[in-house]
């Protein structure tokens, strides 16, 4: 439990656990082999587990996911690798018409084990095509699990839990927190999870729900409210789909104010559902609007100064919090 | 239908040495790319085509203003040779306001239409069905235009690629696929990739012919791309020239790719396209040191001025994240 490790390698050791527990867990994606992955998250493994375990693939998103499905059809565990989140468009169809709705359309009588894990998010200086939110595209299809961890724990639990889990879990990794997060992991057996969010930090006065690489620019703006005498919970969702509703009625009934944080951009971001089901479920705990503060709707540019402007930080959401207090 | 590789040619000594100037600008470009991304003036999106120049040179030099191209990632010559000044593609990789994307991307992300270059994405095979659109409504017109889609090996195993192959055979479009095989995918060697050695193989699957060619010879590359510029103009359809050759960077500027051989490298060196070619033209006394020296000075000049445009180009203004998304 002291051990501390980064939130990359608290992904590379989950994988590594859950290879050497179960046999029929296996890595599947573009230079996951002898170089260890283009951020490093399979190095290691294809040493210690070999060619047939540690697959490395052609250029070739779908197949990977398609494979993948076929492979968890005979009762393996793939664990399949996007190089970028981005490039999970060109595995899209696999996913969202092939894994998510082959149980139903089984009649129940078949499941899809597999984990797509996708490095996403920005403030990497990536542009377009190296650091999109795509988690939203995912949340709209039913069918899915979607995993986005904040922590070098959760990084490592949500992981093991994914793989653990009978239905298909697309597990997104933010690139941003690869190296910056680190802190203790679950050890031994223990998963975290899904399904159920973490409150990083009590208050009385405003709810902040959010997640991934969000979490500290809101837990610093926490911190600046309460100088100002405003007591901020933020709660960490850590998985989007199915989200923990729950957690966020609870504290609503302490603050009757919710403020959404998310990188991905506005219009039908996770924040639109979060905000509707708070609305239709607890419109009387409300005493405001609910809030969000996002991305605009836009694409993530290259240059340093537009991507400034677009992403949320630590002052747009300190502002957004003022408003909400005292509104 | 004759072979594409015995091809008649002509060139005039003052087009020999045109030829050349792009070989070495191209190769300078890249190399002054290089050492701005070590001095963190560059921040990303640097994919050099270091040592594949003759490619680039061979394909081009042929071509009409209104023949397309459909460049990939190493293609930033090509920008150059269909008539992007050095300066805009420089502030382009500085993501600046002058350049091409005006900051919103870096790399080759971005297209002129007035000079018929298309601008892809960073899904690899993605600009090949794009080339097939292009080159329908060249039929459609009966114009005898033609265009020319880049794509590494690796990018020959994505859907895309077999899927615009297919509808440029079935079609008999007037499109060249070039393909730059240049040993590696990343980290992943070709053989381990696909299961054949040529991907000049592929075409024959599509129902049009399909060579292989040594992609360091500048004058092969061209005499093949001359043969496959009558076929396409004079509607026969679609080549695909496979050129072998290897990339001397690493995958990017922050690849340090221990995948592969110093042996490997120093043979490929060896083969350097613009030595080969200087002998060539050194023994038909088409180049002597002082035009040496010129083409030398013109090309140091070129990028110099490049560079110093780039940097006191202005960044985007904030707003410019969220303006030209609809027409
Ligand atoms: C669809 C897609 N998947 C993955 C990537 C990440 N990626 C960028 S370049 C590259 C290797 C490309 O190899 P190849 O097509 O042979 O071109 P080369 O880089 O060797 O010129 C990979 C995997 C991508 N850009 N697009
Ligand atoms: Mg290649």
């Amino acid at each position: 439990m002291s051990k501390e490790l980064s939130y990359l390698e608290a992904i590379r050791e989950a994988l590594a656990e859950e290879m050497r527990r179960d046999p029929k867990v296996f890595v599947l994606g573009e230079d996951v082999g002898p170089y260890g992955g283009a951020f490093g998250a399979t190095q290691g493994l294809h040493e210690e587990f070999g060619d047939m375990r540690v697959l490395d693939t052609p250029i070739s998103e779908s197949a990977i996911v398609g494979i993948s499905i076929g492979a968890a059809l005979r009762g393996y565990r793939p664990v399949a690798e996007m190089q970028f989140a981005d490039f999970i468009s060109c595995g899209f169809d696999q996913i969202v018409n092939q894994a998510a709705t082959l149980r139903y359309r089984y009649g129940g009588r078949a499941s899809v084990p597999i984990v797509v894990r996708a490095p996403s998010g920005g403030n990497v200086g990536g542009g377009l095509y190296h650091s999109q939110n795509p988690e939203a595209w995912f949340i709209h299809r039913p069918g899915l699990k979607v995993v986005a961890p904040s922590t070098a724990y959760d990084a490592k639990g949500l992981l093991k839990a994914a793989i653990r889990d009978d239905n298909p879990v697309v597990y997104f990794e933010h690139k941003y927190l690869y190296r910056r997060a680190k802190g203790p992991v679950p050890a031994g057996d223990e998963v975290v999870p899904l399904g159920v969010a973490a409150t990083r930090r009590e208050g009385d006065d405003v709810t902040l729900v959010t997640y991934g690489a969000m979490v500290t620019p809101s837990l610093e703006a926490a911190d600046r409210l309460s100088k100002e005498g405003v007591e901020v919970e933020v709660i960490d969702l850590r998985t989007l789909l199915p989200f923990d509703k729950e957690a966020i009625f609870r504290s609503l009934e302490k603050t009757s104010r919710v403020l959404i944080v998310h990188e991905d951009v506005k219009t039908l971001g996770i924040g639109a559902e979060l905000s509707a089901v708070i609305m239709e479920e607890r419109f009387d705990r409300l005493d405001a609007p609910v809030m969000r503060v996002t991305s605009p709707d836009t694409h993530p540019p290259f240059s340093h100064v537009l991507e400034a402007f677009n992403l949320p930080n630590t002052d747009k959401i300190t502002d957004a919090l003022r408003r909400l207090a005292a509104y | 239908m004759p072979p594409i590789k015995r091809t008649k040619f002509k060139l005039s000594p003052e087009q020999l040495l045109e030829m050349f100037y792009w070989l070495k600008l191209i190769r300078a470009f890249d190399e002054r790319l290089s050492v701005l991304v070590k001095q963190g003036r560059v921040r990303s999106g640097v994919y050099t085509g270091v040592g594949q120049e003759a490619i680039i040179v061979g394909t081009c030099f042929g071509l009409r203003k209104e023949d397309y191209i459909c460049p990939l990632h190493r293609d930033l010559g090509s920008f150059l040779m269909k008539g992007v000044e050095a300066r805009v593609m420089m502030a382009q990789m500085f993501a600046k306001r002058t350049g091409l994307s005006k900051g919103r991307d870096s790399a080759l992300h971005s297209g002129v239409s007035e000079l018929g270059i298309f601008g892809n994405t960073s899904m690899l095979g993605a600009n090949l069905p794009v080339a097939a659109g292009l080159a329908l409504t060249f039929k459609m017109e009966k114009a005898d235009h033609v265009v020319i889609a880049y794509f590494g090996e690796g990018a020959s195993n994505t859907g895309d690629f077999h899927e615009a192959l297919n509808f440029a055979g079935v079609q008999q479009l007037p499109v060249i696929f070039i393909c730059e095989n240049n040993q590696y995918a990343y980290s992943v060697p070709i053989e381990k990739s696909m299961a054949i050695d040529d991907v000049a193989d592929r075409a024959r699957g599509y129902g049009f012919d399909g060579v292989a060619i040594n992609g360091n010879d500048v004058l092969a590359v061209y005499q093949a791309t001359l043969g496959a510029l009558k076929r396409a103009r004079g509607g026969d359809g679609p080549t695909l020239i496979e050129c072998k050759t290897y990339r001397w960077h690493g995958h990017s500027e922050h690849d340090k790719a221990f995948y592969r051989t110093d042996e490997e490298l120093a043979m490929w060196k060896s083969r350097d396209p613009i030595p080969t070619f200087t002998t060539y033209l050194r023994a038909r006394h088409v180049l002597d040191d002082k035009t040496l020296n010129d083409t030398e000075s013109r090309v140091a000049a070129t990028i110099d001025d490049a560079v110093e445009f780039a940097i006191n180009s202005a960044d985007p203004s904030p707003q410019d994240a969220i303006s030209d998304l609809y027409a």
